[in-house]
């Protein structure tokens, strides 16, 4: 039980991950994507005339969205009975972050950056709300996120899939060299 | 299988993000700065763990828990316009939320309440892209 509470190193958390991809394909035939669920929701919320949300959101992604109540769950048990500590960074990323002006560096996000009344400020709009857009905009364009193509689709040697990781750094580079130093 | 069990392993993923702090920032950063090993760690032993049981579930010729063949379906290349496009916008919003879609929701569970807004903000993407598919390169 102590070393539950302690943070996990990737060499057994990046296996359960794996795992994910044969336990939802044996329980099911489920694919692993948890994108997938944007898609879902938007379709229960405002199925409209749009192609894209019109069909059965509820037998395709009512599993998924299930997922997707557990995995908010397991955020709060995390918390909640697990112990939290703050990320040991490397000595590297921190100075980096110094030098961006972010000093607390306790929790899992910057308390200055992502908190309700940063939302009024370009920084705080661009990172939650624009980052955010973004985040929901590319996977539905790419047809999947970091489990459907980094993890599941590369598993199973899907060329798209590639592509995609490709991008996903590119971005990630693209906003975390160029991006960040104008905005924070 | 019911929804109950999806619901229990969305619980153990949503642990697992936590935990190993996928859910961080932070980790977002350092990953993105090539300063640690530990998110290469976390995906390349996921993908290297879920390339093996596929093999594994194929040459043992599993079925599924209802004795279904087990069926991936493929995903069509088209241009593959999409897939870099899409991924490279997704990658800017990964790295400025510091976040994917399942830590977003992650992290509302562990208390960081005004992902609830990147999430609704998510949502309007997703939205905004049904609305301009037929318009956008694929």
């Amino acid at each position: 039980m102590e070393a539950l509470k302690q943070p996990w190193p990737w060499y057994v958390a990046g296996p359960l991950i794996g795992l994910f991809v044969p336990l939802l394909l044996l329980t099911g035939n489920k694919g692993f994507g948890f994108s997938s669920n944007l898609r879902h929701l938007c379709a229960a919320v405002l199925p409209g005339r749009l192609d894209y949300f019109r069909y059965d959101w509820k037998a395709q992604g009512g599993w998924n969205l299930a997922f997707l109540i557990g995995t908010v769950a397991g955020g709060f048990v995390a918390v909640q009975w697990l112990g939290t500590a703050d990320v040991v960074l490397s000595d590297a990323t921190r100075s980096a972050l110094a030098t961006l002006g972010l000093g607390d560096l306790s929790g899992l996000a910057p308390r200055e950056l992502f908190n309700w009344t940063s939302l009024l400020t370009l920084r705080g709009l661009a990172l939650v709300v624009g980052g955010g857009f973004l985040v929901g905009f590319g996977t539905a364009y790419a047809g999947g996120c970091t489990s459907g193509h980094a993890i599941a689709g590369l598993a199973d040697f899907q060329l798209p899939s590639l592509l995609a990781v490709l991008g996903f750094f590119a971005g990630g580079l693209l906003a975390t060299h160029l991006l960040l130093p104008l905005l924070l | 299988m019911g929804l109950v069990t999806y619901l229990v392993l969305g619980v153990l993923f949503g642990v697992t993000l936590t935990k190993s702090e996928v859910t961080s920032w932070f980790r977002i950063q350092e990953m993105f700065r090539f300063h640690a090993f530990h998110m290469y760690g976390v995906i390349a032993s996921a993908l290297l763990v879920a390339a093996a049981s596929l093999a594994l579930v194929r040459w043992l010729g599993l079925r599924t828990a209802a004795g279904e063949p087990i069926a991936i379906a493929p995903k069509s290349m088209g241009r593959g316009h999409r897939y870099w496009l899409g991924g490279t916008l997704f990658g800017v919003g990964w790295a400025l939320t510091g976040a994917c879609p399942g830590p977003l929701f992650a992290l509302v569970g562990s208390g960081l309440s005004v992902m609830l807004v990147a999430i609704a903000s998510a949502l309007a993407g997703t939205f905004v892209y049904g609305l301009l598919r037929s318009r956008l390169p694929h």
